[in-house]
């Protein structure tokens, strides 16, 4: 018997007055895996995620969750996914564990269920101790696992997380990637949103790049990585009075070497094993040492680069510098 | 700071989902703005602290010039007090509303399988129990500088009736402001600005008696005037209608429940369609 996919979108499109917020969207998501939605701020993947999550209604095309139409079967759909959002939408007055009983209560859980998953939540969030603070009290990412935790109350079969690490600092964003592993472990199946190619590498099964409302690729990272830019053959010599003299050797066999004085590093364009064997031998039969010799895959950053012709991320900072976590509670 | 290390998860079972009525989705609703109540008790002022004031101000300050029909301001003023606390109602509803429509609170909600109407239901009630934790406050300070009530049980109890049927309106005028406006700052401005002076420009503080003819006019014809007239009748504050005062007066208890009607019939859609507006895209 074929599975049904947990999440397909058929060709969303979203207008806001003249803007083409989404256009012609279409994926699937498999059970049990991870999509990760990539592109830069106003790509459309936060539109994507409402239409996805009945938040908002789509210009037309529509989307599946579960099996359940968004348009036709909203309730059916709500009762099978969770929701994290970009903005906390956690109560800042009630507490943590006040936060997920009213949750609880909305779903109509029993109070023997309601009280087992809180625990359960707090603690594998680790928010135990925080459980009975008020939420304002809270650091930027105590907020966010909690946000994450009430989205889990029912313990839904699809998990839909826009942005959930935008603002934590790297040790947060580690401990997110742990939980929501677990979480695909457990069968979840999760759709991501991020600008941090770094996270859709790590985490998505499959990646979704997704740039002006459009889908401009999607793959696995390995297929997007094979597919747009070269791989590259990089030589480190061990000495830099060398390098002048490796960089006229290389290019007498390769064109396009590229020189980093400060990183002892010749690059040149590959095209696979083959040259990397043929520039091995060159250097062997030469009298000048090399530390290394290496084929480098392009990173996602630049195929998004191939791809689009900006980069994803706004800044280098964007990844994770963020430190509003100071006040963290720890166990 | 320590890293604590995260244990393996797994939830043990898949709870079962029960679908829930709007009254229960309402109440836990409700039971969350009660909360925020009990973490901020200052969001009372308006109902407590405010109110008294005035009663205060009015009572010592300005009632030795206010000449009242039954001789004594004080019990003359306080239905009107009550009167102002009830209608703004749409305040503390407006407030509340718009807050929750800024922080995304409304999309957790809005992504559970509940009713659309539950948060605005649940808002509702709990800001028609703020605003009759007011009425509760003045009628016991009420009661202490000299205001009673003189009739039966059944027009105390009308009376109080009337006010809460006057909240609910106001209650839709809430939602329209709160829906409507980008701000809390824009619903705090929009509110005192209109609100207020509606309340002054009335039988609350001052006699209309008193008024130039036109300004009379329109005070007697202010929703607030006949549910305040309503009050004192109902609770024997005054003898009767003022000589000389406009037909909403003469027939205070009708014209009043047909004001509050009205108005929810005039505010209910156009609520509906601001939160409608807010809230889809």
């Amino acid at each position: 018997m074929p599975t049904t996919p947990a999440i397909e979108a058929i060709n969303l499109v979203k207008r806001f007055g003249d803007k083409v917020a989404v256009d012609d969207v279409s994926f699937v998501v498999p059970q049990g895996s991870v999509l990760g939605l990539l592109g830069p701020n106003g790509a459309g993947k936060t539109t994507i995620v409402r239409m996805m999550t009945t938040l908002s209604i789509p210009t037309s095309g529509t989307a599946r969750v579960a099996g359940h139409d968004v348009i036709r079967e909203p309730d059916a759909v709500r009762r099978s996914m969770g929701l994290t959002g970009q903005a906390a939408t956690v109560d800042e007055l009630l507490t943590g564990q006040e936060n997920l009983r009213m949750i609880g209560r909305l779903y109509g859980l029993s109070s023997r269920d309601m009280k087992r998953i809180a625990d359960e939540l707090l603690q594998r969030f680790s928010l135990t101790d925080a459980a009975d603070k008020v939420v304002k009290d809270y650091s930027g990412g105590m907020r966010r696992r909690l946000d994450l935790a009430v989205s889990l109350v029912a313990v839904p079969p699809v998990l839909f997380l826009d942005e959930p690490t935008t603002g934590l600092d790297p040790r947060s964003r580690l401990e997110l990637w742990d939980v929501l592993r677990q979480l695909v472990r457990d069968g979840t199946t999760l759709l991501l949103t991020t600008q941090y190619l770094e996270e859709a590498d790590r985490l998505a099964d499959e990646i979704v790049v997704i740039d002006h409302g459009k889908v401009i690729a999607a793959g696995t990272a390995l297929q997007l990585k094979d597919s747009s830019g070269q791989a590259a053959l990089v030589v480190t010599v061990s000495h830099a009075d060398d390098l002048p003299s490796a960089a006229e050797l290389l290019r007498s066999h390769v064109s396009d070497v590229h020189v980093d004085e400060s990183a002892r590093q010749l690059t040149a364009p590959a095209t696979g094993l083959s040259d990397m064997t043929r520039i091995a031998s060159v250097f062997e039969g030469s009298t000048i040492e090399i530390d290394d010799l290496g084929l480098k895959r392009p990173s996602l950053d630049d195929v998004f680069l191939a791809l689009t012709g900006h980069r994803a991320e706004a800044d280098d900072t964007a990844a994770g510098t963020a430190t509003d976590d100071s006040t963290e509670v720890s166990a | 700071m320590t890293t604590t290390a995260i244990p393996d998860f797994t939830i043990s079972a898949r709870p079962q989902i029960h679908p829930t009525s709007l009254w229960t989705q309402s109440l836990v609703l409700v039971r969350r703005n009660l909360t925020h109540i009990k973490r901020q008790p200052e969001m009372l002022m308006d109902v407590t602290i405010q109110p008294v004031m005035f009663v205060l101000l009015f009572a010592f300050v300005f009632g030795g010039s206010i000449q009242t029909a039954n001789g004594n301001y004080r019990e003359w003023l306080l239905p009107g007090i009550m009167g102002q606390t009830m209608t703004f109602a749409s305040f503390v509803v407006a407030i509340g509303l718009n807050n929750d429509l800024q922080k995304g609170i409304i999309d957790r909600f809005r992504s559970l399988p509940i009713s659309p109407s539950a948060v605005l239901v649940g808002r509702s009630l709990a800001g028609l129990l703020h605003s009759s934790i007011g009425v509760v406050v003045m009628a016991l300070t009420g009661l202490i500088v000299g205001w009673r009530i003189r009739n039966g049980v059944g027009d105390a109890v009308l009376a109080f009736a009337l006010l809460l049927l006057f909240g609910f309106a106001m209650i839709w005028l809430g939602i329209w402001v709160g829906s409507a406006m980008r701000s809390v700052e824009a619903v705090n401005g929009v509110m005192f600005t209109t609100m207020f002076p509606i309340t002054f420009l009335a039988n609350t503080f001052a006699p209309t008696e008193s008024m130039g003819s036109w300004l009379r006019t329109i005070a007697e014809w202010n929703p607030i005037s006949a549910l305040v007239q309503s009050l004192r009748e109902l609770w024997g504050n005054v003898p009767g209608p003022a000589p000389g005062a406009s037909w909403p007066l003469r027939h205070a208890v009708p014209v009043s429940i047909g004001w509050s009607i009205l108005l929810a019939a005039i505010f209910a859609p156009l609520a509906m369609r601001a939160y409608r507006r807010r809230t889809t895209d």
